[in-house]
């Protein structure tokens, strides 16, 4: 098949960068959106051009690196990662437009390619439990029913791409985050440190300058792993509850 | 950051005083519906007139009124700093190419919000106001003496604009309460498999009701 792209070409952080069309003859329907991106950058490199910059690490759908906002949403027009997709998902001589995410939180870095690693100091901030020496424990000594195991699990499948925050028209992260936090408070392991998780972690959200949630609902339909609302309720719930009992901590964030 | 000013001025905290006051809100407009409703009744606006001497009068109602007043304002700033805030953060460069997959009201509630902003400043200039400050001339009823509001609100009514921009408000009313009734309830974290559905269906039946029940007392006024 035959496409034409309008790629967002920027050259690092502070320079301003413009769309640049580029026409591919010999597309396979079966090709992933990624191996696509690898043929045009072949030929660029033939050429003597500069090649797309664009992130990518397992093409298997569970690393969280592919980004891309293609044809007007996040990861394309499946719900799935950027590297499940399939030229298929196209038609013939169809126009692809490809944007970076959009968000303060996420300056461009080069082309394709934005700085995450927001999502990443909000883990640092609270987003795990202390796993302190001892003994091992018994695997069965702590009892958790199949339908929490199930529910954390889900939360859990987070992988933090980032789709939530490309489609929010507040650029929020709160879907992220209260996947993060849920994932942690439904379990018992994650019990001890769960006031002092939400309250820091939330601290962390704002300090990188994600905006607030209005229950548009647009991250949980563009999630490729299906992270629903709820997970932002339990978050709310979670994070009054922590602020208004818990013993005063030290918020940090912002450094 | 002493942890009540955290709580109030996180992204979170501001959500939950837009929940918050939103709800209220919503339960003031029931109250004022019920009130308004003595305007159907076919008696000169005898039982309006009675009722809006009361509302006026009563020292619980008069310091509820000023929680009300309050909560307005407090209810539009947070919007208008939440929206500034998320503006901020959605960053300099927008996308080319959009295709949301969110409702429309969900998205419009700042539209929304300004409209009925707007529509409440009028609405206070013509009744609230008057009834305060301006000159209403005085019935008996019961051999009370008291303001008649009622025909102030009758005169109003018979211009086919004022008729329109309240039916038009009463539409953009709806339009927010559709989305903000159930969205309150998901920010303050009131989220359960077991109440979703009662909260979804009242909330949407209330934003249909309560609007439309608001619109038709100008319509019937005019028509009558």
């Amino acid at each position: 098949m035959k496409i034409n792209l309008k790629i967002w070409r920027q050259k690092n952080k502070d320079t301003k960068g413009s769309f640049k069309s580029y026409a591919l003859d010999n597309v396979s329907t079966d090709m992933s959106f990624l191996e696509m991106l690898d043929v045009l950058n072949h030929d660029l490199i033939h050429k003597g051009e500069e090649s797309v910059a664009f992130d990518h690490d397992c093409r298997e759908g569970i690393c969280g690196m592919c980004s891309l906002y293609i044809n007007g949403r996040p990861h394309g027009p499946q719900q799935t990662t950027t590297c499940q997709l399939h030229m298929r998902s196209f038609k013939d001589g169809e126009t692809i437009v490809i944007e970076p995410w959009r968000a303060k939180a996420f300056p461009v870095i080069r082309d394709l390619v934005v700085d995450r690693t927001a999502f990443d100091r909000i883990q640092q901030a609270g987003g795990y439990v202390s796993v302190n020496t001892g003994g091992v424990p018994d695997a069965n000594e702590i009892a958790i029913s199949k339908k929490i195991a199930d529910e954390a699990f889900d939360s859990a499948a987070c992988i933090g791409c980032g789709a939530c925050v490309a489609a929010c028209k507040n650029a929020s992260a709160m879907l992220f985050v209260s996947a993060k936090v849920s994932q942690l408070a439904l379990l018992p392991q994650g019990k001890p440190e769960r006031k002092e998780r939400v309250e820091k972690m939330v601290a962390q959200m704002d300090a990188e300058d994600f905006g607030a949630c209005t229950n548009t609902g647009a991250c949980e339909a563009e999630c490729p792993k299906g992270i629903s609302l709820t997970n932002i309720a339990r978050m709310n719930r979670e994070y009054f509850s922590a602020i208004t009992t818990s013993y005063e901590i030290e918020l940090k964030g912002g450094d | 950051m002493n942890w009540f000013t955290s709580l109030l001025t996180s992204t979170l905290g501001r959500k939950m005083i837009m929940a918050l006051t939103g709800l209220f809100l919503v339960l003031f407009l029931v109250i004022h519906l019920i009130g308004n409703l003595q305007l159907l009744k076919s008696d000169g606006g005898n039982a309006f007139n009675v009722y809006a001497q009361f509302m006026g009068h009563n020292p619980l109602i008069q310091t509820v009124s000023i929680g009300n007043f309050a909560f307005i304002l407090i209810h539009a700033i947070w919007a208008l700093l939440l929206t500034l805030h998320n503006r901020r953060s959605r960053g300099e460069v927008g996308y080319a190419v959009s295709n949301n997959s969110s409702a429309w009201m969900s998205r419009s509630m700042g539209i929304l919000g300004t409209l009925i902003l707007i529509f409440l400043i009028v609405h206070l200039q013509g009744f609230w106001f008057q009834m305060k400050f301006g000159n209403v001339p005085f019935v008996t009823v019961d051999g009370k003496d008291v303001k008649d509001l009622y025909t102030v609100v009758d005169a109003a009514y018979q211009n086919i604009g004022f008729v329109a921009l309240y039916v038009f408000s009463m539409c953009a009313l709806g339009f927010h309460l559709w989305h903000g009734f159930a969205s309150a309830f998901q920010t303050l974290g009131l989220n359960h498999l077991k109440y979703n559905p009662i909260i979804r269906f009242v909330g949407r039946a209330y934003a249909i009701i309560v609007p439309a029940l608001f619109a038709i007392i100008p319509i019937w006024m005019y028509l009558n």
